[in-house]
């Protein structure tokens, strides 16, 4: 196939689907399937086939539509483009929507979400932009909506060096945590001498309560691959893997079957486009270590091995994957590039704010009305996430969220007008993390929540330094006293030594970002870790205090 | 001791699986977490002869495909029970009470996480964020997410799945 062919292909899939009168996507996003939207699929599939209107009728089973606690969802578009959306169908309700469609009825209106929800108004959905309307196993599907335009006009009509340039000016940061200049980082890997480069996209989506990475390679596999070929041609690498976490079969699956689809195409592998640019993509699984996401180790995974994290310098960026200049970026990174490539740096940058532009996905969660997934521009306040998107706090006040997961930290009501950016999530102790935000209402203790983290990093501990393996373990031990109430004031003192310590002295980021839950909860709720060990009392009563004669005293 | 049928022996047709993946892979190294994934998938667990079998297939020293199979918490090298149980740990699920749900299944069926109980019906393990936090709490029933109000709710749906296959 070569360019030409690609738009052809583009057209013809377009005009097929402006011919169906009628378009119902499923949402088959993890929530909506444990929620039997496979059987509403079912529901709909069957009804048609009785009406006979198969081919008037397109059903679509999709990736993640967004408010996934209202699920199963189901969106329906009519002929001229108003979409409906419908929450919590069973299969007869559906059955019943649909036949009131074919009948030519106006929409049913029970279970309609209405259109002007703050949970879709308040979003700006670029890299989540095909989720709800494409069919994940369809590589036609992305193809109609400009898919591999951008890739194709990069390879007949740009170079390496302006690609690069592109992802430069548009500001675009990684979006796997740390927020490093996505265009410097392809740069240094395109100016880096040696024949041999890689591309590895981080797909090891560690931190609990984040899935947007699953989402996006579940739902969109193609956008990734093209994101990565992009990133390929743009840095002079032949060859990319693709190292997905171990607890995500389905989007292992989905970009195996993307990654042959594509290949037969010829938008992926030996002379693509019938131009004279190459790049094969290998599928790597993880097999379950959080450290995995520190792009050493994930390299050492790559390569069969322990992920074990080694001592920057050398970056990957100079030597990487067998010993060769490696650009490794986050799956949502590569998933933003061909946005950027499509519709130039300037519409991307215009999104956000200054050092802050394009949108972030979040995964929010918790005690929250609206939990799911939303794409929103970097900058908008953790207000509006919580109170209009999410529609509220449930069960009590809002007490704080969760940002960043075990390397972040927890941002106070006090703080709820923050501008959710790289550095303003810093400022307050916390990082932008992966994306997953977690809401806690007045009911839920801070200390305990500092204490599942530290949990967590002990039990992820690789191992290799000493301040992380037996940090951690120490930090969990003094955490157990506090919340049983048998801490003193030298203990949490030693606590707050032992967070420095872990901090200066750890080898990788596991490490030196494991105490942060802790700094950013002794900052931001120091009277909770006071009422547990002066008065041996869990404010929120959650921790179990019955080691102590005190009585507790919500 | 897992049961003997679970028990590789040299000529396992089951093998052909695992040595079809190491031949996919052109007797790669770099490729044996894929190879473990495929065995794993196949014998239900990783024993020591088909961890000996891989090391010798593709030249690696034993003891480095051992340290692969013990680093990752994927890979297990007893043989799972009849059912498997999982229960979330994720934030999400934490902070709803999925340590309670976790010490009740402990207490009623009197195994801990990561053990399989007497019988071989039951293995309860406790991973850390499926990435369905919307359900939070939840429990893998089989690997099926299920969302749960309480831990009496979620130690009844383990004994209603542990009584569907029993002989009658």
């Amino acid at each position: 196939m070569n360019a030409s062919d690609l738009e052809k292909l583009a057209l013809h899939e377009a005009g097929r689907e402006r011919r169906y009168c009628l378009r119902i996507s499923i949402c088959m996003g993890s929530p909506c399937m444990a929620a039997g939207a496979a059987a509403v699929k079912t529901a709909i599939e069957e009804l048609i086939d009785r009406h006979g209107a198969a081919a008037d009728i397109r059903v679509v089973g999709t990736g993640c539509v967004g408010p996934c606690s209202r699920g199963p969802i189901l969106l329906v578009v009519t002929r001229d483009g108003t979409e409906y959306r419908y929450e919590r169908v069973t299969p007869p309700a559906a059955a019943a929507l649909v036949d009131r469609f074919l009948n030519g009825d106006v929409a049913p209106t029970e279970r309609l979400l209405p259109a002007d929800l703050p949970f879709f108004t308040g979003q700006t959905r670029l890299v989540l932009a095909n989720c709800g309307y494409t069919d994940p196993e369809r590589i036609e599907d992305y193809i109609a909506r400009g898919g591999y335009q951008s890739l194709s006009r990069a390879i007949h009509h740009l170079s390496p060096e302006a690609v690069c340039e592109e992802v430069t000016r548009s500001g675009l940061r990684g979006r796997g945590g740390a927020g490093y200049p996505t265009g410097v980082k392809w740069e240094l890997v395109r100016k880096a001498s040696g024949s041999r480069k890689y591309v590895v996209a981080n797909g090891d989506e560690g931190d609990p309560g984040a899935y947007m990475d699953r989402t996006i390679m579940e739902a969109d596999p193609h956008r990734v691959l093209e994101g990565m070929a992009l990133a390929g041609f743009a840095v002079g690498a032949e060859q990319g893997y693709i190292y997905v976490r171990g607890e995500y079969p389905l989007a292992a699956a989905r970009l195996r079957q993307a990654i042959q689809t594509a290949e037969r195409l010829q938008l992926l592998g030996g002379r693509i486009l019938e131009s004279r640019v190459n790049f094969r993509i290998d599928l790597r699984m993880g097999a379950g270590a959080f450290v995995c996401g520190e792009e050493t180790a994930l390299l050492a995974s790559v390569m069969g091995r322990r992920g074990h994290p080694v001592t920057r310098p050398p970056y990957p960026a100079q030597r990487g994957l067998r010993g060769c200049p490696t650009l490794i970026n986050n799956v949502e990174t590569f998933a933003t590039i061909p946005t950027i490539i499509r519709y130039g740096w300037e519409e991307f940058a215009s999104v956000g704010g200054p050092g802050n532009s394009g949108t972030k996905v979040f995964a929010i969660c918790g005690d929250l009305v609206n939990a799911g997934l939303v794409e929103v521009p970097l900058g908008t306040t953790l207000r509006q996430i919580v109170e209009e998107i999410g529609g509220g706090v449930t069960g009590g006040a809002f007490k704080a969220a969760q940002t960043g997961g075990p390397s972040g930290g927890c941002i106070p009501a006090g703080h709820l007008d923050t501008p959710m950016d790289y550095e303003q999530l810093k400022a307050l102790g916390s990082i932008m993390g992966s994306g997953g935000l977690i809401v806690m209402n007045d009911q839920r203790c801070m200390v305990d929540v500092a204490r599942f983290f530290i949990g967590f990093c002990q039990d992820e501990s690789c191992g290799k330094c000493v301040p992380c393996r037996a940090g951690t373990v120490q930090m969990g031990l003094l955490l157990d006293r506090i919340c049983s109430g048998l801490a003193s004031a030298c203990d949490l003192e030693q606590l707050e030594e032992l967070c420095h310590l872990l901090q200066e002295t750890s080898l990788c980021g596991l490490g030196s970002a494991a105490p942060n839950p802790v700094l950013s909860t002794l900052r931001h709720f120091r009277d909770e870790y006071e009422a547990h060990v002066m008065d041996h009392c869990c404010p929120a009563a959650v921790c179990n205090m019955a080691a102590t004669e005190a009585a507790c005293q919500p | 001791m897992p049961a003997s049928d679970t028990v590789p022996v040299p000529d396992d047709p089951r093998r052909s699986a695992v040595d079809r993946v190491m031949q996919r892979h052109r007797y790669d190294r770099d490729a044996l977490i894929e190879v473990l994934h495929v065995a794993q998938e196949t014998f239900g667990h990783l024993d020591r002869q088909t961890l000996a079998h891989i090391a010798r297939e593709l030249s690696l020293p034993p003891g480095i495909v051992y340290g692969v199979a013990t680093f990752y918490h994927f890979f297990t090298l007893e043989a799972p029970g009849e059912h498997i149980c999982g229960v979330c740990r994720g934030t999400a699920c934490h902070i709803k009470g999925s340590g309670k749900i976790l010490s009740a299944i402990e207490e009623r069926f009197g195994i801990v996480a990561g053990q399989t109980s007497g019988d071989g019906r039951l293995t309860v393990v406790a991973p850390r964020c499926v990435g369905n936090c919307v359900l939070a709490p939840l429990v893998l029933l089989d690997g099926e997410d299920v969302k749960v109000d309480s831990p009496a709710a979620a130690v009844a749906l383990i004994e209603e799945l542990l009584s569907k296959g029993e002989p009658t």
